[in-house]
């Protein structure tokens, strides 16, 4: 034991820790800004406010660390389908027992502190999933896995959307990039990509313009593009069947804003479009959210000296927000060393993952970064104005209990499994 | 096999990352539309109290009074009962709804000014029941606040600054809404008066509350009060001039000639300053700009009228200091064009000033015109003329004083160019100008040169330029073009000579017997100034005690008649009220007083000439027919003749 303790100090990746522990502390400060009072001269260790209980989640953050750290590596991946079972049922228990909190029940409350299990599912989807495709005999080219695998994912993403947490929802669909990575058929990415590209199109432009502009793309494909000995009738069929779906998705797009989306939900991607539709109502975070990042310039204003901050011109500064503080009293500097650490982490994770000698691990280790990443794409999409706005944290940098303990655990049963890498022998 | 998608897996992240900074560069440093639309800072313009004006003798003229604003946030503003919110702000529904409509373009968001100046009283009224009627909010202000109805030509008013006013200023110091002198002494000294506006930078939350200052003050600046002013007017002179110039259109201006100070300047009709300092300005405005009486005219500074007889005392002095008089000359009745009242034997200048003889006049000025060796006649008058324009313009004529107000006219004194203008050079002669020897013709004066001309002889032959204010933002303290003194070029003892004529005027002569003061020594001139319609204006300058002169006075009373009749009661009450302090004629004063001969004014099918500076009257009524001054033209040269002194 005496003798592993070391090995894990000695194995395990610093320069993640070092990222990991900046992150969390430059988020600490910056929930205390967000949080700060002037008048009453806000105190940074005082339990009754935020910044306080973000030191204790932080605290308790440590203490979960070394428990992952002291557990045997190979409890995660034995123990991926309890624990992925376990998630599930809280799932479950949620919509029975869950508290109302901003209009979604998502909450199990326990004394002073709630719980959101939906946080938590990441982790357990994460670790199944892994160790589904660990298998030696899945192969993610056939479809009945392919089926499977997308079961294991949109069971925990339906029963967190039925809680009403969209956003938290929509997290699941980072794990394409896990899937991508480890062999899923390049046509689903594919798939999901133009589907994006469609939706966001369709926004700003008219299914008629949409329309010509793919019939054009297909003629010159098929003129271009596709070798002469392949343009036989069958080719021009799947052609025209492919660009056809694409024509219907782009005009089932007006339809799906109108109709499938919730009202509140279409109001963000109408502010998306244009913030002045709405400068009062949704519009206003995102306007708002750019005046308070805008305002920072290059240098920033200072810490604690944000006054768009300090007077709640932002909603959910704390949370959900935070990188507005960050971008007010910290200036580009601030905020762009803030992308980059994330990016760092992101990219050191996937340079981890790739030297992992179990498949599990390195699954496990894109998974990590896949969540980052989507959590990134989103969080700082939406304050500078470039994405919906859609409420999931800022990972380790968000005020939140529940937020902070899943990335930590997260992220470092991954650098658990890493730092046993040279013990482990290559089972793929 | 899937080995390679992990680079499509870093270049997804960075491609984010790029995108992501690039964005925030823009936000951050590239663009500042963002900076420039932060909410949380507000700049709080501090606009300090006006200075104030003082009297003389240290009494308040003008000051502020604490009023109150009313601003409405359209957005904010909710409310059911809106004829009960318009009853108590005693406005109409329509009057509600435009000023709300007025809001509503500026702005939704912000406030926008609802209604200026609340007195304390109306807030008081209103301030508790306005807690119901969300959107409304209160800033502090101030009006101008006038402790006499009195002195409104000389005091200007201060009004919302104009659009043009905003654009035309050089420095960029006033903005929308700033309240600026828009006429008379408010304008003049404006400057002094306003002060120095400050900025207070504050922070405010989501809510527009205020969260105190930003950075600490660090970068507000102080707002400094404006300096106040202590006029040379003595309030209780300028009310008791006020009052018997009441029921008379005309002008009184009353000097200190050891110091130029002005004591007193009356314009009738006048109408009261506070007028102009209230939420009805445009009414008030539009209101006296109608009245056929034309009381928005500072008469004492921008009427134009011939100075008659009173002129005689100018010619008496250019004459004599250039020789071709002496103060003996004795000249007959005979070759003058001009009928003469009946005198005795006339002994020399001092008796022709004391009976005004017309044709002594005729021949004093042509005698000066051709006092000089050429024996071209038309050649002789226009050097001549030259010599005498050189000196009467000393005495201030044909040009501005240099007052401190806006608005006074130069006048006109004719001089060689203009003649040769009219009738071609060398085709002129004393005989085709000769009405100037009496002051009529092509002259024009104001009433407060005609005051400057009686301190001239008050002093014996200098004058300090007439001013308002002898002391800025301390007493005794003037602008230094008022200290200086300018000579006149004739010799006192000249002065003399027309002084006894002076006294003598009033003891015995052309002066009504009323207009003795007991115990003070009054000299003075009269003058009956021609027009085309109506009675003459009478006129008359004086200035007393004959030695050491405590004030000289000039008085024009419009188409009254006679100047020894009407203006110089007049002239000789104000005198006696400001050396004596009282005065003993209690019945004569109140016969002057009760006098009106307003029916005499002539009423001109012509509106003012509009003062530049007014711009927001909204309706401008069209003149119906020309200017005032149309009357002075040349083709009246000849009407000067055949006429009384």
């Amino acid at each position: 034991m005496a003798r592993n303790e070391q090995h894990i100090t000695q194995n395990i990746d610093w320069l993640t820790v070092l990222i990991y522990a900046a992150c969390v502390t430059m988020g600490l400060f910056n929930v205390y800004a967000a949080i700060y009072d002037p008048e009453e001269q806000t105190k940074l260790f005082d339990l009754s406010n935020s910044a306080g209980r973000q030191l204790i989640f932080i605290g308790s953050a440590v203490l979960i660390i070394i428990a992952i750290l002291v557990i045997d590596y190979k409890f995660w991946e034995a123990f991926a389908p309890i624990i992925y079972g376990a998630c599930i049922l809280l799932l479950l228990l949620v919509l029975i027992i869950g508290s109302d909190i901003n209009g979604s029940k998502s909450w199990i409350k326990l004394g002073a502190f709630s719980l959101q299990p939906a946080e938590f599912a990441k982790i357990g989807t994460a670790l199944m999933l892994s160790s589904y495709i660990t298998q030696p005999s899945i192969n993610l080219s056939k479809f009945r896995e392919q089926l499977w695998v997308a079961g294991l994912i949109i069971l925990p993403a339906l029963l967190i959307l039925l809680s009403k947490e969209t956003g938290c929802a929509l997290v699941f669909a980072s794990f394409m990039i896990v899937l991508y990575r480890e062999g899923i058929p390049g046509i689903y990415p594919s798939i999901l990509l133009i589907s994006i590209v469609l939706f966001i199109l369709s926004l700003f432009f008219s299914t008629l313009y949409i329309s010509i502009g793919l019939l054009i793309l297909a003629a010159i494909i098929f003129q271009f593009i596709i070798p002469r000995y392949d343009r036989t009738r069958k080719t021009f069929i799947n052609l025209s069947v492919i660009f056809v779906a694409m024509m219907l998705f782009s005009g089932s797009v007006d339809f799906i804003i109108k109709h499938v989306l919730q009202p509140h939900q279409r109001k963000r991607i109408e502010v998306l479009i244009d913030p002045k539709a709405d400068p009062t109502g949704k519009g206003w975070n995102v306007i708002q959210s750019k005046i308070t990042i805008g305002s920072g310039r290059l240098w920033g204003k200072g810490f604690l000296d944000g006054t768009q901050t300090k007077f709640n011109f932002v909603p959910e500064q704390h949370s959900d927000f935070i990188f507005c503080t960050i971008g007010e009293e910290h200036g580009f500097v601030g905020s762009a060393a803030v992308v980059m650490l994330i990016l760092g982490l992101m990219c050191r994770i996937i340079f981890l993952a790739e030297r992992q000698r179990t498949r599990f691990a390195r699954a496990y280790g894109y998974c990590v970064a896949s969540i980052l990443f989507f959590h990134f794409l989103v969080n700082i999409g939406m304050t500078i104005g470039l994405m919906v706005v859609i409420g999931i944290p800022l990972p380790f940098f968000s005020y939140g209990g529940s937020s902070m303990w899943a990335f930590t655990i997260l992220l470092f049963i991954f650098l658990k499994l890493d730092a046993q890498r040279p013990y482990t022998l290559s089972r793929t | 096999m899937s080995e390679n998608r992990k680079f499509f897996v870093y270049g997804l992240f960075l491609a984010v990352g790029i995108i992501y900074i690039i964005r925030l560069l823009y936000l951050q440093v590239l663009d500042n539309t963002y900076e420039t639309a932060s909410n949380s800072i507000k700049a709080i313009p501090d606009i300090p109290m006006r200075g104030q004006i003082y009297d003389r003798k240290g009494n308040l003229i003008v000051y502020n009074t604490l009023v109150y604003d009313l601003y409405v946030t359209p957005n904010k503003f909710k409310v059911k009962d809106t004829l009960s919110l318009c009853n108590l702000l005693k406005i109409t529904r329509s009057d509600f709804d435009s000023l709300m409509k007025i809001a509503k373009t500026y702005s939704r968001v912000k406030p926008s000014l609802f209604m200026r100046q609340l007195s304390k009283e109306d807030f008081a009224r209103i301030q508790d029941a306005m807690v119901d009627y969300p959107g409304f909010e209160y800033l502090k202000s101030s009006i101008r606040t006038y402790s006499a109805p009195t002195f409104a030509h000389a005091l200007g008013y201060v009004g919302e600054i104009s659009q043009k006013q905003l654009d035309d200023q050089d420095n960029l110091y006033y903005h929308q809404g700033d309240l600026v002198g828009q006429s008379g002494l408010e304008k003049y000294y404006e400057e002094q008066l306003r002060g120095r506006r400050g900025v207070r930078y504050v922070m405010q939350d989501v809510h527009g509350i205020a969260k105190g200052a930003w950075k600490d003050g660090e970068l507000d600046t102080i707002a400094s009060a404006g300096q106040n002013l202590f006029s040379s007017i003595d309030l209780s002179l300028q009310q008791y001039s006020d009052s018997l110039m009441a029921g008379k259109a005309g002008a009184v201006v009353a000097i200190e000639p050891s110091s130029g100070e002005i004591l007193a300047m009356t314009s009738a009709p006048t109408y009261d300053p506070a007028l102009f300092a209230t939420r009805e300005f445009s009414k008030n405005y539009s209101k006296l700009y109608r009245d056929p009486y034309k009381p928005l005219n500072n008469r004492a500074l921008s009427g134009s009228y011939r100075p008659g007889s009173t002129f005689k005392t100018v010619q008496a002095l250019v004459a004599m200091q250039e020789g071709a008089i002496s103060a003996g000359s004795i000249f007959s009745h005979a070759g003058a064009p001009m009928k003469c009242h009946g005198h005795g034997g006339l002994t020399g200048v001092s008796s022709a000033i004391q009976w005004s003889c017309n044709p002594y006049f005729y021949h004093v000025f042509r005698r000066m015109l051709y006092a000089n060796t050429e024996k071209n006649t038309f050649k002789a008058s226009a050097i001549g003329l030259t010599k005498w324009h050189e000196y009467t313009e000393k005495f201030g004529f044909g040009r501005k004083l240099g007052i401190d107000l806006p608005s006074e006219s130069s006048g006109k004194l004719p001089d060689v160019s203009y003649y040769d203008k009219i009738y071609g050079e060398k085709r002129w002669k004393f005989s085709n100008i000769y009405s100037l020897s009496i002051g009529e013709g092509e002259l024009l004066i104001n009433p407060l040169k005609l005051a400057n001309l009686a301190a001239i002889i008050a002093n014996r032959g200098w004058y300090i330029t007439p001013h308002l204010i002898k002391g800025v933002g301390q007493n005794n303290n003037p602008l230094p073009q008022y200290t200086e003194k300018h000579e006149t070029g004739v010799e006192p003892h000249y002065f003399e000579t027309v002084v006894n004529g002076m006294e003598m005027a009033v003891i015995r002569g052309t002066v009504s017997r009323g207009a003795i003061i007991p115990d003070v020594q009054m000299c003075g001139k009269t003058g009956t100034s021609q027009n085309k319609k109506g009675k003459d204006h009478s006129i008359f300058i004086a200035f007393a005690p004959k030695y050491n002169p405590k004030i000289a006075i000039a008085v024009l009373v419009e188409n009254a008649g006679f100047g020894g009749f009407y203006a110089a009661p007049v002239a000789s009450l104000i005198i006696e009220k400001y050396i004596k302090g009282h005065v003993d004629r209690k019945a004569y004063e109140q016969e002057w007083k009760n006098k009106n001969l307003m029916q005499n004014v002539i009423i001109l099918k012509s509106q003012p000439s509009k003062p530049k500076e007014d711009k927001p009257v909204p309706p401008k009524p069209k003149p119906e027919a020309t200017i005032v001054s149309k009357q002075f033209t040349v083709e009246d040269k000849q009407f000067a003749a055949n006429k009384k002194p």
